[in-house]
């Protein structure tokens, strides 16, 4: 199987130079190639790689071991994994100097660690890999991959697995090294409003090929190529509009809805959150135990018809909020109102009635599908718990719904892992909508997507808020998301809520420093685009 | 070359190059741009088991074990098609320790029976303690372990360490002891060879239950369920116990051939089936006092046992190969 074909690419001393591609595109695979770190079972089947005008295509493990570290660095992805954990970070640092016989004494490495932006670096080169942040983490793998001053980084999405404000400070942070340091830079990354702001030169990958070349900025305002184009329109942190379709239409529909609904009370907001609290209960050793406020006095509503997004970074509390909304946990203080009725204080028997009404869409599309199950009974498991209709009515529903979803009815006895990621997604928001909830809780819904996918499945949920006047609870980290589907906005900090408002205020006019720093951080913010696009 | 770089821009508005960066555009024939997500609509649908079952069919470990197994099934079935001979009544003490003879292909045991029937007619029981112990064990084994893995809490607290305190006991060594006692003493047979084996191996299903449970009780698709409306063990029953089926199936086989020793060592001591029940165990120990005048009397029996066990542990490994979750991902 060819990963890669034909890709050409050349990056100048002192250069960054960044591949944008989504999963499976051979991004990573050509940075590998380009250090000999291709897995046992890949070679290099044709094309030449040129480092400072030696051809290392081919050249022996041994030369290739004396480049490594010493000319060419890399900063992997998962700074979870990627440093030892049973080793002091001092060591890990000092491992690489004396591997490229440089001088490896305590000051040595915390001379480097310092210059990573690691403050008391000395204290900190004795500390385990665990006891750092994610951030810290990546700074010292940083350090790590410019300690012997490489003429060329690789960073492969070096900060994918960070929140995006400690995302931000990690790529200027290397930018003013490999500035200082005239170190040329591959940068390889899914997003392009990150490449374009970070990189002279974007190259963008698709299905194993570059596809497109040329200064990034140039890529973004006259893409080429039909697949750049689509990623430039679909690139949710250069988009900067809500998604029109459902937005003329939705508004409409939903108006029709609300009056077509008996008893859909004229309550402003389907759910209301009152001063609600979760305080964790951590067990420690021997008996003691700490409490840990996980969600803190927050209030929020979510109008009906209509998008309101919680945003924050991990730890934030956003998703214990939606486990409270969702009935799955229960809140130690404050209220939640659903349609006016206090759900915190349902029996059990009104409990499961109420869950027909609220329904979640997760995450990670490979684990929301039960393997075992196939498609035809994950959509209709709802309809049999809840008893509704003969098998024969439920199987016309499942058709609907995959007819909703945009999925082929012939999808139906199919099973999980014959579908891709998208279709998994859609599968998942078909079985929400089985049972015709009023609320569906998106908790980070599309983060696990590549871009165009994600762009698709933005759209169909705002499809179907305007056509069957749902109203979405949009938990999120990534603020790009939310300006495309939200009308209402919650910026979350540590448990409590810190600004609200309607997404067009909270975008153009943020009122708290976190929110500012928040939107600063969406990479390729401040990007170009003339202001008619933008 | 640095030079280049101290005339950036600052980062918001984008990097300008000082070198020339051509733009390059791809042939678009060449990467055509395919609709994302397409959908795939032909072939027929494949469940996990079935793919399992389209790797297994192909694998030679797989296709060797079950003909044994398949074999092995038939004889303890119909012992009668494979040899004419009677295994306990016509033995005649002329014929002691005799070699192969016309109509007894593999000869005669120290008592002059014939040994091609009593390793045929010994395979039912020792199949049956293997089959019956493992099934009790994989019941209460599992039952324990998906308890203890799903709910957590006290029921884990109490569930693991009762499991861990016959987990500590050694299989034989328990086995060995608990034979002595009075009720096992009067009624050895079968059953309470199975209800011993059965009581000191049930721990190590539980462990792998309750693990492949703990992974997958917090899966998204049990919250889902969860929050359809499913109740705690309906999810249990319906989400969990499928998805944790495949490492409990292949350690069950596994352990099927541990059964099928462990009867056979403790007949072998003389504490397992009694002399009159026919079983490899029981022939390996009569063997055993002729061994230097007539091996082949107990290389027989041991044949048969060894291939039998070998064939489950070979089932055991191709099963845990076609079920690995990493290889079913696409």
């Amino acid at each position: 199987m060819p990963a890669v074909r034909n890709a050409h690419l050349t990056i100048m001393p002192g250069e960054t130079v960044a591949i944008v591609g989504e999963s499976g595109s051979g991004k990573s695979t050509t940075a590998l190639a380009a250090i000999g770190l291709l897995p046992g079972n890949g070679a290099v089947s044709g094309g030449s790689i040129i480092f400072d005008g030696e051809d290392i295509t081919h050249a022996s493990e041994k030369r290739i071991v004396e480049l490594r570290g010493s000319s060419i660095g890399m900063v992997p992805q998962d700074p979870m994994s990627n440093l030892n954990p049973v080793w002091k970070i001092g060591f890990q640092v000092k491992e690489t100097l004396k591997a490229n016989g440089l001088p490896c004494s305590p000051k040595d490495v915390a001379q480097v660690l310092s210059e990573a932006g690691l403050p008391d670096a000395e204290a900190r080169a004795n500390q385990y890999p665990h006891e750092f942040s994610g951030g810290m983490r990546q700074r010292a793998l940083i350090a790590i991959g410019l300690s012997c001053r490489p003429r060329l980084l690789i960073a492969d999405e070096p900060t994918s697995a960070l929140d995006v404000t400690v995302q931000r400070q990690i790529l200027d942070h290397l930018d003013r090294m490999t500035d200082e340091l005239g170190t040329a830079v591959l940068l390889i990354t899914h997003d392009l409003g990150l490449a374009a702001e970070r990189a002279h030169k974007v190259v963008v990958m698709y299905k194993g090929q570059v596809v497109e070349s040329g200064p990034a900025l140039e890529i973004l305002t006259n893409p080429q190529h039909p697949y750049t184009r689509k990623l430039v329109e679909s690139a949710p942190s250069l988009a900067s509009r809500r998604i029109e379709t459902a937005k003329s239409l939705g508004l409409d529909g939903t108006t029709e809805l609300l009056a077509a609904n008996p008893d859909g009370g004229r309550t402003e907001s389907i759910i209301e959150v009152k001063h609600l609290s979760k305080v964790f209960n951590l067990r420690g050793a021997l008996g003691k135990s700490t409490d840990f406020t996980a969600v803190d006095d927050v209030s929020f509503s979510i109008p009906r018809g209509t998008t309101t997004a919680v945003v924050g970074e991990s730890g934030s509390g956003k998703s214990t909020v939606a486990r409270m909304v969702l009935g799955l946990e229960k809140a130690t203080k404050g209220d939640i109102l659903f349609n006016g009725t206090d759900i915190t204080k349902l029996n059990r028997r009104e409990m499961f009635d109420f869950r027909r009404r609220v329904q979640p869409i997760f995450q990670d599309p490979y684990g929301s599908l039960d393997p075992m199950y196939n498609i035809y009974r994950t959509i209709e498991e709802p309809l049999r718990v809840h008893g509704i209709g003969n098998a024969k009515s439920r199987e016309q529903k499942v058709r609907e719904l995959l007819d909703q979803v945009s999925l082929p009815a012939s999808m139906m006895r199919r099973y999980p892992n014959e579908l891709s990621g998208g279709q998994r997604q859609r599968v998942a928001i078909a079985r929400a909508l089985a049972l015709d909830p009023e609320v569906v809780i998106c908790d980070e819904a599309v983060s696990a997507l590549d871009v165009l996918v994600q762009a698709q499945i933005l759209s169909l949920l705002a499809d179907l808020q305007s056509e069957l006047g749902l109203s979405y609870l949009f938990i999120t980290h990534d603020l790009a998301v939310v300006r495309q589907i939200a009308d209402e906005v919650c910026v979350m900090q540590k448990g409590r809520i810190v600004e609200t408002g309607s997404t067009d205020d909270v975008f153009d006019n943020p009122q708290m420093e976190y929110t500012r720093a928040l939107l600063a951080a969406i990479p390729g913010a401040g990007l170009m685009l003339p202001p008619e696009v933008a | 070359m640095p030079e280049n770089d101290k005339a950036l821009t600052p980062v918001p508005r984008g990097k300008v190059s000082s070198y020339p960066i051509e733009h390059f555009v791809a042939d678009v024939e060449e990467t055509p741009v395919l609709p994302v997500d397409a959908s795939t609509a032909d072939g027929a649908p494949r469940s996990i088991w079935s793919e399992a079952w389209r790797s297994l069919r192909r694998q030679p470990l797989f296709i060797i074990s079950a003909l044994l197994l398949l074999m092995v099934i038939i004889v303890a079935l119909f012992p009668g098609l494979f040899t004419s001979q009677q295994p306990n009544d016509n033995c005649l003490l002329a014929n002691s320790d005799g070699g192969p003879a016309p109509g007894h292909p593999l000869g005669f045991t120290q008592q002059g029976c014939d040994v091609l029937a009593r390793v045929v007619y010994g395979t039912r029981s020792s199949l049956m303690v293997g089959l019956f112990a493992t099934l009790g064990v994989v019941v209460v084994g599992g039952i324990v372990g998906a308890l203890a893995g799903f709910f957590g809490g006290w029921v884990d607290a109490i569930l693991a360490r009762v499991s861990d305190i016959f987990f500590a006991l050694p299989m034989i060594l328990g086995a060995i002891v608990v034979v002595q006692l009075p009720f096992f003493r009067e009624n050895r047979n079968v059953w309470t060879i199975v209800l011993i084996l059965a009581t000191f191996g049930w721990p190590q299903v539980a462990r792998i239950t309750r693990g492949a449970v703990l992974e997958i009780r917090n899966a998204d698709f049990v919250t889902a369920a969860r929050s359809l409306g499913v109740s705690r063990m309906a999810a249990l029953i319906k989400h969990v116990l499928p998805n944790a089926m495949a490492p409990v199936i292949v350690i069950a086989t596994i352990s099927l051939g541990t059964f099928i020793v462990a009867e056979s060592t403790l007949s072998f001591l003389g504490i397992g089936l009694p002399p009159d029940v026919m079983s490899w165990g029981n022939d390996i120990f009569s063997a055993k006092s002729s061994l230097r005048s007539n091996p082949m009397a107990l290389f027989w029996p041991a044949l048969a046992l060894s291939l039998t066990v070998l064939s489950f542990i070979m089932l055991g490994d191709a099963l845990r190969d076609a079920l690995d979750p990493k290889s079913r991902k696409r």
